[in-house]
């Protein structure tokens, strides 16, 4: 269970985000849309606090997980990061073998002993759909592996430290059309076990594969609601414009 | 119309001659640096390898012994050992049981008065060679031109040339000594690599250790002082750094070591490493800095801390840029002269520890080289070192280079 309250955020002067407020519940699929620039990335990075990593940021409002503010004094951001995983728009694997891929946020969290490591990097791939390519070529260099099942891999490398909350920011933007399916099926099917927001700036993507759906622009959500009533019937004309494909 | 398009047409035509003109100064002067460079490499590598005819004992000079005497021919070392009087017997040298007598020229004068030697010294090399058939253990260093030839009861053991080994085995460095010239280049090259090596230890870890603080810990303010300071640094004359050397660092040495004199090995690794580590330095953190924000980004959400980032993903990545900075930092240590002649001592022996006076290459070349006579065979044995310092630095550039290319993916 995720839930914003009434977030502001600025990069320097750049009001990026205004006063937003939504919630996401656990085990659903939750969307983020809108035209580029209008600071999907920087709520979704509000997460898992990777916009900590940016200079001269501001921040006001809360941002609750399973009730806790994740920006409160207690909170550590290793500890938080390891239950919110995070795959990115490009895949990102490390220079490293398939295997230390998967197994490398084991091993930076001191996860388990050497067969523990083996069994779960096993399991990860198996659940992002990627064991059946890659089970005899662990050992090799994951830039061997084509862009999508490189994405995968990277979905496998956060799903291995048993997150209970998957943010992808448009993981199949740079994808074509085969691996950008395989990629929706692997999201229905980790539905079950965690809690995912995803960001795309394809529509029908959001349609197909997520349950809640909310609308950005220019730093507003404009309408969040459930995906068939956003895409049947949207509350908002500028939702129903962008939608229809009238602009963005 | 027509006087307009003619006008147009010229133009391009005279534009394409001066494109043409400008085309070929280039390339013209293009050829001839690089025939230039060839022709310095080729001129060392000359002068260096006429070493290898110049003969071992001083110009212009042989070596007599009785005719009786088994030795056929002395390397420079054992000549030097027995004009030292370390060596004292022939059958030292595998020759018979006889205490070896040492016969320099000048004496010939207490022998025999100047009428006696006739006019003009005209029968000296008799009279030379009277005293050396007199004598089985005698060895005689006595100029060529009155060198008692055909006479019986004298040798005149061969002119040889230096060989390669008596020049890259020798221990020893005395390119004055008289008879022969010890030109052995062990101690430079040994002194060389230890004051080299021993400046990478200590540069290698403070570079690297600044190179993380200023790509990963400092806030951009300090970075934006720093690195500029620091590239600053590299570009002090270095008889700036032996200055400050020879007037901090040695005594400094001197009493914290207690030793007998400050300029040692240790005090020349320690300029070196103060030199290096600009380059280093640099050159690791533009590497480390060329990670991509991704890698730090898909390490840090996965819950590694940021030291587990740096060390497990930046420096990784980095890899072959850090190893490039190492071997650069190498080469400017070992082909740099005037802060190392300052602070080491330039004492031309062997080394046995890093707190005794050391000589390297480079030093020996820059002190010596205007006092070695053109054409002899220490000047040659200069321009030999030369060589060796040109090959070494040849393979540390290339090695470099090399490095640096290979794919950050690659080898890990
Ligand atoms: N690091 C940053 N510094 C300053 N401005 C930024 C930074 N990242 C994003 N922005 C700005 O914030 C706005 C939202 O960006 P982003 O969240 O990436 O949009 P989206 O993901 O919807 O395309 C954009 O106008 C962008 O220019
Ligand atoms: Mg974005």
């Amino acid at each position: 269970m995720i839930e914003a309250k009434n977030i502001d955020f600025y990069y320097g002067d750049f009001h990026a985000l205004k006063n937003i407020s939504m919630a996401m519940e656990a085990n659903t699929v939750t969307a983020f849309i809108g035209p580029s620039g209008c600071g999907k990335s920087t709520f979704l990075r509000l997460f898992n606090r990777m916009n900590d990593l940016i200079d001269g940021t501001r921040l006001t409002g809360e941002c609750l997980v399973d009730g806790q503010n994740i920006y409160s004094k207690s909170i550590h951001v290793d500890e938080l990061r390891k239950k919110i995983g995070m795959v990115f728009q490009k895949a990102n694997p490390f220079p490293k073998s398939i295997f230390e891929n998967v197994a490398y946020g084991l091993r930076v969290n001191n996860m388990g002993d050497k067969s523990f490591i083996r069994q779960r990097v096993e399991e990860s791939l198996a659940a992002a759909a990627l064991w059946d390519e890659v089970k005899d070529k662990l050992k090799k260099s994951a830039f061997e592996l084509s862009g999508g099942q490189q994405q995968r891999l990277c979905i496998a490398r956060a799903l291995a430290v048993s997150p209970s909350i998957l943010l992808m920011d448009e993981p199949a933007s740079a994808l074509d059309p085969i691996s950008t399916s395989k990629i929706e099926e692997l999201i229905h099917s980790l539905k079950k076990d965690y809690t995912i927001v995803i960001v795309t700036h394809n529509m029908q993507q959001a349609a197909r594969v997520s349950d809640k759906t909310g609308f950005f622009m220019l730093g507003d959500l404009i309408e969040f609601s459930d995906t068939k009533k956003m895409f049947l019937s949207p509350e908002k004309e500028q939702t129903q414009n962008y939608i229809t494909g009238r602009f963005g | 119309m027509t006087s307009s398009t003619d006008y147009t047409y010229k133009m391009k035509h005279l534009r394409r001659i001066i494109e043409r003109i400008v085309e070929s100064i280039l390339t013209v002067s293009g050829a001839i640096t690089s025939i230039a460079i060839l022709l310095i490499v080729v001129f060392l590598f000359k002068e260096g390898f006429g070493l290898f005819s110049s003969p071992s004992v001083e110009k212009g000079y042989v070596l007599c012994v009785n005719a009786d005497n088994t030795i056929e021919h002395l390397n420079p070392y054992q000549i030097k050992k027995i004009f030292d009087s370390e060596i004292e017997n022939w059958k030292e040298l595998g020759g018979a049981d006889e205490a070896i007598a040492l016969f320099r020229f000048e004496e010939i004068f207490n022998h025999y008065s100047d009428e006696e030697l006739g006019e003009e010294y005209s029968l000296l090399p008799e009279k030379l060679g009277e005293v050396i058939a007199q004598n089985i253990g005698i060895i005689a260093f006595v100029p060529e031109k009155y060198a008692p030839k055909d006479i019986n009861g004298v040798k005149i053991l061969p002119i040889e040339s230096i060989t390669l080994s008596d020049f890259f085995g020798g221990k020893e460095w005395m390119p004055t000594s008289t008879p022969s010239p010890q030109l052995g280049v062990l101690p430079l090259i040994l002194g060389t690599l230890l004051v080299s090596i021993f400046a990478i230890i200590i540069a290698l870890p403070l570079g690297l250790g600044v190179a993380i603080y200023l790509s990963e810990l400092a806030d951009e303010r300090t970075r934006k002082i720093l690195k500029p300071a620091i590239e600053l640094l590299a570009g002090i004359p270095s008889v700036v750094y032996g200055f400050f050397g020879l007037v901090v660092l040695v005594p400094i040495v001197q009493k914290t070591f207690d030793l007998a004199v400050g300029e040692t090995a240790l005090t020349g690794s320690i300029i070196l490493a103060i030199m290096a580590l600009p380059t280093i330095i640099t050159v690791a953190e533009d590497a480390m800095r060329n990670t991509p924000r991704a890698m730090r980004e898909a390490s840090l959400a996965l819950g590694a801390t940021h030291w587990q980032t740096i060390y497990k993903v930046v420096v990784p990545y980095a890899a072959s840029g850090i190893s490039a900075a190492v071997v650069l930092g190498i080469g400017r240590a070992i082909g740099e002269t005037m802060a190392v002649l300052m602070v080491t001592g330039n004492a031309a022996v062997m080394p046995h520890s890093l707190f005794e006076p050391v000589r390297t290459i480079p030093a020996t070349i820059a002190a010596e080289l205007g006092e070695a006579p053109s054409g002899g065979a220490h000047y040659q044995a200069l321009f030999m070192l030369g060589c060796i310092l040109f090959l070494i630095t040849l393979i540390i550039s290339i090695t470099a280079e090399v490095i640096s290319k290979r794919q950050p993916n690659k080898g890990l």
